[in-house]
């Protein structure tokens, strides 16, 4: 009786773990996904701005306007400590081996290209909402970009962030695609959200997460612990912030807050990137912000 | 004797406890005071910011003054501001990163820049609207550029 529980158990045990491995395997897309799309290195550019790319993938102590995306800044989280990846157009060290679809599974679905997860420091759970023909049009600009041959560093995680199929778990619970804020948006607000809630990743920063690291979004833009060092990232829901839509697209593009103080850390890049962007997309994110649901 | 030792015992432990308070207040009194010198900073910028946004209508005078103003601020010698144990980490009320005390050189170079975007609105600030607005982008720049290395984000 006693060991047919037990067998009964194990079977249980294998079943449930022939289940985690399926459902945590990862889900890159298909040349279908991209048929007919050809990239526009020019629009690249934008996308590679709006994504704030090079503030991280740049080498260590490299100036801002660097485009040799060597890799090696450090992220210290509770995780452990992740370093950057070469992504240049080196095709040993970076990334100029990849086909565009590569980079789409990469940017979008967070899998590399032998099929592994990669982790949610570089910001797919953001990126996946991007349009697939901005990653082909980024796909295009990363290519014109400078080769380095420094050698990517392997991440030092703590027990069990360091078994890379754990991620799969944290794509079932968190990954997806859908929009934040929903309801009726104009034009304008829905090009912000696009901006704001994809590409420009703003909620990896100024959303707080839950102890598995997933955003809470029941409590959107209302800030968060510094994720990768000392201090608060604000809450900019309108109350909290309590800036016009005018303020905010000021600030994006010259960093200067209604008081004239200007951003300091990661927010200082984001600015620098956000002022790459035609004024128009400024605007939408200011809109976007702008209609954001209070949080207190 | 006995008596002499026992006072200099008592005079070292009462100092031993009362210098990290004096301590304390003079490094409260740096941070106060740096605020103090990046409020003057805001405030001038403040000017030819509106002006610069259309927020305010364009005055050449006050233009000038405030420009002035910044390039006078650039000039003042800040070391007494800066103590050592006076960052955010050892300090509550300071968002300065303890990687300023570790790069003298790295805070210099930007408080140089400063110093060349003011010295140039000095020369821009009074010549017109447009003049003042080419000349804003630059000190903007400018003070990201120290912020985003030496500064504590603030929620």
């Amino acid at each position: 009786m006693k060991a047919k529980l037990l067998g009964g158990a194990a079977a249980v045990i294998v079943a449930g773990i022939g289940t985690a491995w399926f459902l945590t395997a990862p889900s890159p897309l298909s040349d279908d996904d991209i048929a007919g799309m050809t990239g526009d290195p020019e629009k690249g550019a934008l996308v590679f701005a709006a994504g704030g790319c090079a503030s991280c993938h740049i080498a260590k102590g490299a100036d801002d306007g660097s485009l040799v995306l060597s890799g090696g800044q450090t992220f210290e989280t509770e995780f452990g400590t992740f370093y950057a990846p070469n992504i240049s157009s080196d095709p040993v060290h970076g990334i100029g081996a990849w086909d565009t679809l590569d980079l789409v599974n990469a940017v979008k679905q967070g899998v590399s290209p032998e099929g592994q997860h990669y982790y949610p420091a570089f910001p797919y759970g953001s990126y996946t909402r991007a349009s697939t023909q901005d990653i082909v049009d980024l796909a295009a600009y990363m290519k014109t970009l400078p080769a380095s041959d420094i050698p990517s560093q392997d991440h030092e995680l703590i027990f069990p962030f360091n078994i890379r199929r754990s991620v799969g778990g944290w794509k079932l619970l968190f990954l997806s695609d859908d929009w934040v804020v929903d309801g009726d948006l104009t034009d304008q607000q829905m090009r912000g959200r696009e901006l704001a809630e994809g590409l420009a990743h703003c909620a990896e920063c100024h959303t707080s997460r839950n102890a598995m690291g997933g955003l809470q979004t029941s409590r959107w833009m209302g800030g968060a612990p510094n994720p990768s060092g000392s201090g608060q990232i604000p809450n900019i829901t309108p109350s909290a912030l309590g800036w016009l839509e005018f303020d905010i697209t000021e600030y994006l593009t010259s960093g200067f807050t209604p008081e004239f103080d200007t951003a300091g850390g990661e927010m200082a890049h984001v600015v620098k990137n956000m002022a790459q962007l035609p004024q128009e997309d400024r605007e939408a994110i200011a809109a976007y912000i702008a209609m954001l649901p209070d949080v207190e | 004797m006995k008596t002499l030792a026992k006072l200099f015992a008592v005079a070292a432990v009462a100092a031993t406890a009362v210098t990290p308070v004096v301590a304390q207040d003079a490094l409260e009194g740096a941070v106060k005071a740096r605020q103090s010198h990046m409020q003057l900073l805001a405030f001038n910028l403040g000017t030819l910011g509106n002006m610069a946004r259309g927020r305010a209508d364009y005055d050449a005078a006050a233009a000038q003054a405030a420009a002035d103003n910044l390039v006078v601020l650039s000039q003042m010698n800040q070391m007494p501001y800066w103590p050592a144990g006076s960052d955010s980490d050892a300090m509550e009320i300071s968002a300065a990163l303890p990687a300023i005390w570790e790069d003298f050189a790295g805070v210099g170079a930007a408080g140089a820049d400063y110093a060349a975007a003011a010295a140039a609105m000095q020369a821009a600030a009074g010549e017109g609207l447009e003049s003042l607005q080419g000349a804003m982008g630059a000190l903007g720049a400018s003070c990201g550029g120290c912020h985003q290395s030496y500064r504590k984000p603030q929620g």
